[in-house]
């Protein structure tokens, strides 16, 4: 199944039990687990937080907000119980990390999870799964039942006199249901339709009471985090951006894989060392660094560290992890489609700007693709995406329109290369041979 | 006469009831457990059915309109059969870069059914899907919720195979 890919530059830290049984409570145990747990609940909430700052972890599921701040926002008394999410419903086209971590390290999460509860004195926390990820829901309940018989959740956990409760389940197929309210009204049972902030989760989240939510490989990190120590963790990567990150490797990519690699490791090294290069000696176009919405980068752009700071700085978003490579023979108005392609089917349609707006795109983009466009379309699509920026409920909109607007702005010659009314020029379908080594 | 209360009609099958009636006691809410049991009774049913709907609406006390209201969004769920093996094939972007559309077209032809088909037998149901997490072992496709990755024309062709003899296997 889902397995990781190492490379000399790999730095196992969420992967530090993966391929080695770890799915089995008595072999996560042997490994160091659940002991900092123990350690958490020794430390108390406060020092867990100030530990969670000294990391620099910043959030993995994309934006990279700094996880301690985010749990420190958590208010301390609360009419309201309090909760724990963890956001497995990893569906960010080109990203398939999260995955692995449930596969080979679930008790890991689960461990997670409850430091998180400690952390703002929660008592209940939930993991969802994608419902894609219906084999991970199986290996996540019995880790979650075998956690159960330990004594290490339920009623007065390892001995401390604390509770903690853990529900997992899955999620039925929607990405907007990985944004984070819409996660909360999934969870509630309704359709996933994004929640308007303020109020932040931290303070009225699932049930009405605050929650944290963190993506899955943010959970799983932190036991490593007091395993390690946060002053170690945090050497690992760059300024303000502690630890490794499980970065995706796909698309044009001699050796595609999952690597776990520290925070600020260069692209083009990742691309060209780590990941082998460009399958048949072809030359590179593009990069989407960080998941489909992230805008691309050209090729000339790559020489950069990949952390949240220094890929902002070059344009674009760290994002997801997912780290997708095009060759010379991609045609970027059919990569352009495909994109918004699915973020017009994955709008909640809850918001006007991005329901209209993907759909738009999507019409003009077939359109020039096709060969039937007019030379106003390539206007008209970065206006669409433009306005689109910042003005829906949640940031689906922005997801989709910020590729877009780069694709346009970075690739235009190839938009009207498509304007002669014959149709794409440089389908790499074109060229099968070539495009599926 | 028997003290034991009535057991409520039910369309599920004794384990799955049984499963139900837990899960609704997991969560703060009854209703949370809505997405998961929508799940598990189309596994089940094969697809969410008016009697099925009409028994989760009362298990969890809203209307069967709050139940497909939720059914609608979500792109697992379905209110009519698929097939035995419901096949489904990535084309998202990792996925189209590494051939994912030339594998949609084959499942295509070899099983003579369009997008969203499903074959005069009942065997298979075919479907174009939005990224399923498998990125980095493109082209990938699930067969209901198992994973088959680094697809080649050649490798779907055994996986179709191997879903034809499980079938006629499981007859004799």
């Amino acid at each position: 199944m889902a397995t990781l890919t190492t490379h000399p530059d790999c730095v196992p830290v969420v992967s530090y039990r993966f391929g080695k049984g770890a799915t089995n409570i008595e072999k996560y145990i042997a490994m160091q687990g659940y002991e900092s747990a123990r350690k958490a609940i020794a430390l108390g909430p406060d020092a867990i937080i100030s530990e969670m700052k000294a990391s620099n972890l910043r959030g993995r599921g994309g934006a990279g907000f700094p996880t301690g701040l985010k749990w420190s926002f958590v208010p301390k008394q609360s009419a309201k119980p309090k909760y724990v999410l963890v956001n497995g419903d990893e569906s960010e086209p080109g990203t398939c990390k999260d995955r692995l971590i449930f596969e080979q390290d679930p008790h890991s999460v689960i461990e997670g999870t409850i430091i998180a509860g400690l952390s703002v004195q929660a008592k209940m926390g939930f993991i969802y799964l994608r419902g894609e990820y219906r084999y991970l829901l199986q290996i996540m309940e019995k880790a979650v039942a075998d956690a159960y018989t330990k004594g290490f959740l339920g009623k007065n956990i390892f001995g401390s006199g604390l509770d903690f409760d853990i529900v997992t389940q899955t999620g039925a197929g929607a990405y907007e249901v990985g944004e984070e309210s819409a996660l909360m009204e999934s969870l509630e049972g309704k359709r996933g339709i994004p929640r308007i902030r303020p109020p932040f989760p931290a303070v009225v989240g699932l049930y009405g009471g605050p929650t944290i939510i963190n993506n899955a490989e943010t959970i799983a990190t932190v036991p490593h985090i007091f395993r390690m120590g946060a002053a170690e963790y945090a050497k690992i990567g760059t300024e303000r951006n502690g630890g490794t990150r499980l970065f995706c490797l796909s698309g044009h990519v001699e050796r595609p894989g999952v690597y776990e690699l520290p925070m600020g490791y260069n692209l083009k090294k990742m691309i060209y060392e780590v990941g082998g290069g460009i399958p048949g000696g072809k030359k590179l176009k593009a990069v989407v660094p960080g998941g489909a919405s992230t805008p691309a980068l050209t090729a000339d752009e790559i020489d950069i560290g990949m952390d949240f700071d220094q890929v902002g700085k070059a344009g674009s978003m760290l994002g997801s992890g997912g780290v997708v490579v095009l060759d010379e023979m991609t045609c970027m108005v059919e990569f352009a489609l495909r994109t918004m392609k699915f973020y017009a089917h994955e709008s909640c349609g809850w918001c006007i700007p991005c329901r209209e707006g993907t759909d738009w795109l999507k019409k003009t983009l077939t359109r020039l693709h096709n060969g039937g466009g007019v030379e106003k379309d390539i206007d008209n699509i970065r206006y669409l995406a433009e306005n689109m920026l910042g003005r829906t409920f949640c940031p689906l909109g922005d997801a989709a329109a910020m590729p877009t607007i780069a694709f346009v702005k970075k690739f235009r010659k190839e938009f009207e290369d498509h304007l002669d009314g014959k149709g794409c020029p440089h389908h790499y379908a074109a060229e099968p041979e070539g495009a599926l080594v | 006469m028997s003290t034991q209360p009535a057991q409520p009609a039910t369309i599920f099958s004794p384990v799955l009831a049984a499963r139900f009636d837990k899960l609704v006691t997991l969560y703060p809410v009854k209703r949370s457990a809505l997405v998961p049991m929508l799940l598990y009774a189309q596994d089940e049913v094969g697809y969410l059915s008016d009697a099925a709907i009409a028994e989760i609406a009362a298990r969890i006390g809203i209307t069967e309109l709050d139940v497909r209201n939720v059914i609608s969004y979500y792109s697992l769920l379905r209110t009519k059969p698929a097939g035995k093996f419901h096949v489904q094939v990535c084309t998202n972007i990792s996925c189209m870069l590494r051939g994912g559309n030339e594998i949609l077209e084959h499942c295509k032809k070899t099983l003579g059914i369009a997008n969203k088909g499903v074959t005069g037998d009942g065997l298979f149901s075919l479907e174009e899907v939005e990224c399923i997490g498998a990125c980095s072992w493109a082209p990938a496709a699930q067969v209901n919720y198992e994973f088959h990755e680094n697809l080649t024309p050649e490798a779907m062709d055994k996986v179709l195979e191997g879903c034809r003899a499980r079938s006629s296997g499981a007859k004799k």
